[in-house]
């Protein structure tokens, strides 16, 4: 094996790590809204993920008997739509069954992941038990070849684009756009918000939403690289609230930061290790680190 | 009679007493002992239930990765039965006979340094209590003295079972894999899988979950119970009257571990088996509910709760697989909106009240016909509901 083959392979291994990251970033980038600004812990967010998901396929089907001239141009569509599906669940879950339970996080906790084994089930009853993917458009397929030996799928790089649209529209709404304002002002100090005339009750339902809708983003870039079942979402749970704590929770950049670290520790180790070691190492970091820094990798300065 | 009333009633003994009836007397009664069995394992359960009581509804801390400490007694107690199985006549067709199946299966020639130990079962029955408590220290010392609290443990928690499951299926040579380690046969040369042995096992599982609860039910009485008390309530508090709340914290964590540890061997003892299915993270957040159901506060109640969610999983899951699904998610999701406190709050906001007005609505004839002085307006069950108001206001 050449040097040139080892730097092939590492840059292949080291794309697999950045779709890794896209996903973990996206689902990682809704819940340290929800997470880290509201202090809920939505146990139901890889459901919200599998609900984009199954958009997804859905338009796909519609697209491939129903209306064939779209075949090409409804993956676009299907995204807007996986965001909206996945605000509007997550705008009603929030009014249903969040708003209460504000003063007790821990029972959020509960309740979610109540709410996402019912989620789970209907997703079951409507889709079934089979796992589904939908038939990406052509524009998806292949490969980009750069350099000789070294493929780079094109349905990543689109995933990667896509989340780094997603990221930076994000940051620019949390840090310069009105709800942004409001956001920020109800998690530093929500009695002095309310009493400025923020209506904090709106702001955490659009900012509960908007972690869904985002979440719902992330299902419709995962169906690009890997196939949907029931439980997809389910799977990256507890990896994504990792990546929220490990960033430091309430610190949108960090989570950019630990999503990127923990993808690319974990598909490099995978490379010298097999999947499961690959995945112990990465989680036994994590938690090394959370003992002895407990507020994650950047601190918010905010006292609570 | 009386003083034996008074002393059940002052040491809040009768829910532990009724407790012990239904499952020393009426389940061994009514049951064949396959059911009984059943029982059984749902009451080997009831022991991560009460250390959930004990450190979520007592002290305040909620763990998700509770399932990682019964996991562990379990697999403690099946390592010594598996080796107890695999002595060298009866593996003498293996090509490295005297060792776990498994392990042969995946080409290992010898056993490893760390099962050596499990030959014996002083050593085992230790570390049945010792590894989960060991464990559960290293990771609460850590992040309870850093102030890590809420959330966040939770989330550790879930983390360390997502860990450990992900451990044990990964390094099937030595675990057993996925299958975990199967066919158990016998403890010192006695058979655990007959009829006779599964009786004893459940009495000796019944009778020391019991102990287990009047044991908490003691801790809670002391000033140590007190404090943790306190601490779920108002823990800068504690903290200020000099108290180290890292510690006490600490303390309810290796608890919960301790008695999760113990009902993992139980399990293993009566089930003959123990496999990662019940370390991960799903059967982990489980035990909660079982909890919760019952009364995170209760732990006569937790009991009863992981009893009836259990029969109702075997029930549901066997004549509607699908509705079982939607049951449990209406199950996490009632108790926390409706009833927080389970069943065994709703015993003490409904039942109890209701039944005092009976017998206060019983009495009331007797006392008008034997006093007839007292006007009908101030009787006792109309006085009743004054009393409750008052007690409602500081809420």
């Amino acid at each position: 094996m050449s040097f040139s083959d080892i730097l092939n392979i590492g840059l292949m291994q080291g794309f697999a790590g950045l779709s890794l990251f896209a996903v973990l970033l996206l689902m990682g980038l809704g819940l340290a809204i929800i997470f880290g600004q509201m202090g809920v812990i939505n146990m139901a967010h890889g459901e919200f993920m599998t609900i984009g998901a199954y958009t997804v396929y859905l338009f796909s089907w519609l697209a491939d008997n129903r209306f064939p001239r779209f075949s090409q141009t409804y993956f676009l569509v299907a995204i807007v739509a996986a965001f909206v599906i996945a605000f509007a669940v997550g705008w009603l879950v929030e009014w249903a069954l969040i708003r209460h339970l504000y003063k007790r996080p821990l029972d959020t906790l509960l309740a979610t992941w109540g709410l996402s084994l019912g989620m789970q089930q209907v997703f079951r009853s409507t889709f079934g038990p089979k796992e589904v993917s939908p038939t990406l458009p052509d524009w998806l397929m292949g490969s980009w070849a750069p350099h000789e030996g070294l493929d780079i799928p094109i349905n990543g790089l689109f995933v990667l684009a896509l989340t780094l649209v997603i990221t930076a529209a994000l940051l620019l709404a949390m840090y310069k756009s009105r709800w942004g304002l409001r956001v920020r002002a109800t998690v530093a100090n929500r009695i002095m918000a309310n009493a400025s005339g923020i209506d904090t009750r709106k702001t955490d339902r659009l900012t509960f939403a908007i972690g869904c809708g985002v979440a719902g983003v992330a299902g419709a870039a995962f169906t690009t690289i890997g196939s949907t079942g029931p439980t997809s979402g389910s799977l990256y749970i507890v990896d994504s609230f990792l990546v929220v704590t490990f960033g430091g929770a309430a610190h949108l950049l960090g989570t950019v930061v630990s999503a990127f670290g923990i993808a690319q520790t974990q598909s490099i180790s995978e490379f010298f290790l097999t999947g499961s070691m690959a995945k112990v190492l990465t989680l036994l970091l994590i938690v090394f680190f959370l003992m002895i820094r407990p507020q994650g990798l950047f601190a918010s300065k905010v006292r609570r | 009679m009386n003083t034996i009333k008074t002393w059940i009633h002052q040491h809040q003994l009768g829910g532990l007493l009724a407790l012990a009836l239904l499952i020393l007397v009426i389940l061994p009664a009514g049951l064949d002992i396959f059911r009984l069995n059943l029982f059984g394992k749902y009451l080997t359960y009831g022991f991560v239930s009460i250390g959930l009581v004990m450190l979520w509804g007592h002290s305040g801390i909620l763990s998700l990765g509770q399932g990682v400490f019964f996991g562990l007694g379990g697999y403690c107690m099946a390592m010594f039965l598996k080796l107890e199985a695999s002595d060298p006549i009866s593996t003498r067709i293996q090509s490295t006979p005297g060792i776990p199946d498994f392990m042969d299966w995946n080409q290992l020639t010898a056993l490893p340094l760390w099962w050596q130990p499990f030959h014996s079962l002083t050593f085992t029955l230790l570390a049945v209590v010792l590894v989960p408590t060991l464990l559960a220290f290293c990771i609460s010392f850590a992040m309870f003295k850093r102030r890590v609290s809420g959330v966040y443990f939770a989330i550790i928690t879930q983390a360390v079972a997502l860990i450990l499951s992900v451990l044990i299926i990964g390094q099937q040579g030595v675990t057993g894999g996925v299958n975990g380690i199967t066919d158990l046969k016998t403890l010192l040369g006695w058979d655990i899988r007959s009829n006779s042995a599964r009786y004893i096992l459940y009495f000796a599982n019944a009778g020391l979950l019991l102990a287990c609860i009047w044991g908490c039910m003691w801790i809670q009485k002391t000033k140590l119970g007190t404090l943790l008390l306190a601490m779920r309530d108002k823990e800068d508090r504690v903290q200020f009257s000099g108290y180290d709340v890292a510690n006490f914290k600490v303390f309810a964590f290796c608890l919960a571990a301790a008695l999760s540890g113990i009902g993992g061997a139980m399990f293993t003892l009566q089930v003959g088996f123990m496999s990662p299915s019940f370390v991960g993270i799903i059967p982990s957040i489980e035990m909660v509910i079982f909890a919760a159901v019952g009364g995170r506060l209760s732990l006569v109640g937790a009991v009863v709760g992981t009893l009836l969610v259990n029969l109702g999983r075997s029930y549901f899951s066997e004549s509607f697989p699908d509705l079982w699904l939607f049951l449990m998610a209406a199950l996490f999701i009632g108790v926390v909106m409706a009833f927080p406190n389970g069943l065994a709050g709703l015993l003490d906001s409904h039942i109890k009240p209701w039944l005092a007005r009976r017998a206060a609505s019983r009495q009331t004839p007797v006392a008008a016909t034997g006093d007839p002085v007292v006007p009908a307006s101030i009787t006792p069950t109309q006085d009743l509901p004054l009393p409750t108001t008052i007690q409602a206001q500081p809420e």
